[in-house]
């Protein structure tokens, strides 16, 4: 059928939807809900881990294989170094700069290097927000428990703590930087509702919050001549006689040449683990974002946490097929979006946590009330016009000004017409696990932002990504920088290496794959 | 069940087709499907993408290109991860451009309207082409912007450029050597950190923290044992 037909529904049971009131699943559904339709809890999806130091936990298999690969680093490998820093920090997304910025600020030597160009991220394309306890009625206390809820209780309380406190303080700095949030009529931040939150605390610059803090964050990496190292991708750490971490090798993906950089600390900020594609999903996340961080810190021996849990963004687009996958932003459904499924009803809160809304979008796919594509692919409505009904004429363009922009390329007014969405990978809820400096268990390896794992439990809430960037790369980047001053230089040597080959071998792993990933093959061979 | 899936199939004619266009990439011709991405125009023709791809998602502005359309004289530009491709559509990739970025500390600034001409002594030296808005793939009035820049209205530049994903297209057009972009986030900068209130409600927030204002709730909190944390989680909607 035309797509403007199937659309009709959706305009024919706006008016009586907007009547209705859905509650959020009360803890016992939402778990049932969860077990039944979320990919998280498809068995045959993950598998156990052979060696390392997350020997027997259970991780998606594509992630395993790159857990368990091999390093391209090879015995005899010349470790002279390039380059001498205090602080080298690896990632040009939101954690890498706020890191560097304040290693640097803090009076330590810097080098930022990053596989793809400084901010290219996905620090840059977060729409929804960021959250901060800064409105009368809210508190970091009532952000701590929210952020419980909607990870399961699983999150680390520490970790939380230090995050929701540090918030406003963070708010603060960007604002002296220059980053332009939205105000209310008398100055204060302005304050949007998110998914899983029970008070307003979302942070926003219209839906570009994202671009115009790593606009910002750029600009100022460079404004204080942090030094550079571009398209450079890390392949190894370096390690000590005690296995402590010093320094990075990385390949020059222009030239191809080995790049050996000796530091004192190196901050791990390489961000997510979308484009391998788990289960096959389509994915909203960057070019880049292929786990690397997590394949070096497990070979130097940093344990790894809830590594068998990632987040669905319950709004991926499947139609137009050039987006497929690209995030419809949740800030749509914060301001009374509906989700409508192809019989014209609404079946879940939206503003639930991904976790719940993502199992239920899948559900109503599954039990054949998904609207397909000829391409195979199926979803369920997004009632993008609803707002506009609602608010007035306008609203969109005004809210969302980045989602008009992109659908209007492929001729599509969404403040007119609803959107096709069904859930895409989006982020890795665990990752390495770290301690309130954002440190690992490896000495001088330090983690920070989506590479890191236990801050978010086993589901992340919307905004908290941001906040969580800037906190714990601020906490490592001054950690980092505190400690260069009072300590040498250690050796470098590949020394860890041998231990886990040796692991590798007696599990059998001959499989020839090599990670990190550093990029996702979609060049066509033949 | 089935019946329904039937009706519930959006028409993609396109899709099923499978037809193939001829493009031109860097002066060389390949075939690849319809309407994918100008990105995916260049994995499909075998080409290792390592710069020109960031985001994917049309946010930073690493894949800005050129293309023009089948007969039409025009060369425009877009961001290549947002394009989709078109028989007879000629492509290239917009190479790094060589603009000079002014440095700043944007806190420590006295003047910046008036710093403004020797950061970027070369902004008021607009010559109107208007070649800068027609470069922009995001659509923003960029001459505009700089005249207002010049003029010392920054709160409309900021407001102008919140869509800029840096892609640095209006820059190589600029007769005068402008670059636009570059010019419009020390203006976006300068209007936050100089020009916009101070929250006050965020510094009372802070000093709440400081002065241990949540400390009991903490203390309280933090001494929960897994059940009575899961009750009391429960309590808050």
């Amino acid at each position: 059928m035309d797509i403007h037909a199937l659309q009709q529904i959706v305009h024919q049971t706006r008016d009586a939807r907007r009547k209705q009131t859905l509650l959020k699943l009360s803890p016992a559904d939402r778990d049932q809900l969860i077990h039944q339709y979320h990919p998280d809890f498809r068995e045959s999806a993950f598998r156990p881990l052979r060696f390392g130091p997350n020997v027997g936990d259970k991780t998606a298999i594509e992630l395993a294989t790159l857990l368990e690969g091999d390093s391209s680093v090879t015995d005899g490998f010349d470790l002279t170094p390039d380059y001498t820093t205090d602080v080298l920090v690896v990632g040009g997304g939101g954690a890498g700069c706020a890191a560097a910025l304040h290693a640097h600020a803090a009076g330590a030597k810097v080098m930022l290097a990053t596989k793809l160009r400084l901010g290219d991220s996905n620090s840059v394309m977060a729409q929804g927000g960021m959250q901060i306890s800064v409105a009368p009625e809210d508190s970091p206390v009532t952000h701590f428990v929210d952020t419980l809820k909607g990870g399961h209780m699983q999150n680390d309380h520490q970790l939380l703590k230090v995050m929701v406190e540090e918030g406003p303080s963070i708010a603060k700095w960007l604002l002296s930087l220059g980053v332009l949030f939205d105000r209310d009529g008398d100055g204060n931040l302005h304050v949007k509702k998110g998914g899983g939150s029970s008070k307003p605390r979302l942070l926003t610059c219209s839906d570009y919050t994202g671009l115009e803090i790593m606009r910002v964050l750029k600009d100022e990496v460079l404004n204080q001549n942090i030094q550079l190292l571009e398209f450079c991708a890390a392949v190894e750490l370096t390690s000590d006689e005690n296995g402590h971490c010093t320094g990075a090798i990385f390949k020059d993906l222009d030239n191809h040449r080995d790049v050996v950089v000796a530091a004192k600390s190196v901050i791990l900020a390489t961000g997510g683990i979308g484009r391998l594609h788990i289960q096959g999903f389509p994915t909203s996340n960057h070019y880049g974002a292929t786990g690397d961080g997590l394949c070096l810190s497990y070979r130097l021996g940093a344990k790894l946490v809830h590594i068998d849990t990632f987040q669905y963004h319950p709004s991926g687009a499947v139609y137009p097929e050039q987006l497929i996958g690209a995030l419809v932003t949740e800030g749509i459904r914060s301001e009374g979006g509906h989700l409508v499924n192809a019989k014209g009803e609404r079946f879940v809160n939206e503003l639930d946590t991904r976790d719940v809304v993502s199992a239920s979008i899948i559900r109503e796919c599954e039990e054949g009330r998904g609207i397909r594509t000829m391409s195979g692919r199926v979803g369920v409505w997004l009632d993008t016009p609803l707002l506009d009904a609602a608010q007035g004429p306008g609203t969109m363009e005004k809210h969302f000004p980045a989602m008009m922009l992109q659908f209007e390329r492929f001729n599509i007014d969404i403040s007119k017409d609803p959107v096709l969405i069904f859930p895409t990978l989006h982020y890795q809820n665990g990752g390495v696990k770290i301690d309130t400096n954002s440190e690992t268990n490896v000495r001088n390896l330090f983690v920070a932002g989506e590479a890191s794992g236990g801050l978010h439990g086993r589901n992340r809430l919307m905004g908290n990504s941001l906040l969580d960037l800037m906190v714990f790369g601020k906490r490592s980047g001054l950690t980092a920088a505190a400690r260069a001053a009072s300590m040498p230089q250690g050796k470098l040597t590949v020394g860890h290496l041998k231990g886990f080959r040796a692991e590798a071998k007696k599990h059998g792993s001959a499989s020839g794959v090599v990670s990190p990933m550093i990029l996702p093959a979609y060049t066509r061979k033949e | 069940m089935a019946q329904e899936d039937k009706e519930n199939i959006i028409d993609q004619p396109e899709v099923l087709r499978h037809k193939m266009v001829t493009v031109e990439i860097a002066g060389k011709k390949y075939d690849v499907p319809e309407g994918i991405t100008i990105i995916k125009a260049l994995w499909y023709s075998g080409q290792e993408v390592v710069r020109g791809a960031g985001c994917l998602g049309g946010f930073c502005g690493a894949c800005a290109a050129y293309y023009r359309t089948k007969d039409d004289p025009k060369v425009r530009t877009c961001l290549a991860c947002q394009m989709a491709v078109q028989d007879g559509m000629s492509i290239t990739m917009m190479p790094p451009f060589p603009a000079r970025k002014a440095t700043y500390d944007i806190r420590t600034l006295k003047d910046p309207k008036q710093d403004l001409f020797n950061l970027y002594p070369e902004a008021p030296l607009c010559r109107n082409c208007n070649a800068c808005t027609e470069a922009c793939p995001q659509k923003i009035d960029v001459r505009e912007g700089v005249w207002k820049a010049v003029f010392g209205d920054f709160k409309s530049v900021s407001e102008m450029f919140m869509d800029c994903v840096m892609c640095g297209m209006c820059t190589p057009v600029c007769i005068a050597d402008i670059a636009p972009n570059l010019v419009a986030l020390y203006v976006s900068r300068a209007q936050g950190a100089h020009f916009t209130e101070k929250p006050v409600g965020l510094d009372i927030r802070i000093k709440e923290i400081e002065d241990g204002r949540f400390n009991d709730e903490w203390t309280k909190l933090l001494k929960m044992n897994e059940k009575e944390l899961a009750d009391h989680c429960a309590t808050v909607k």
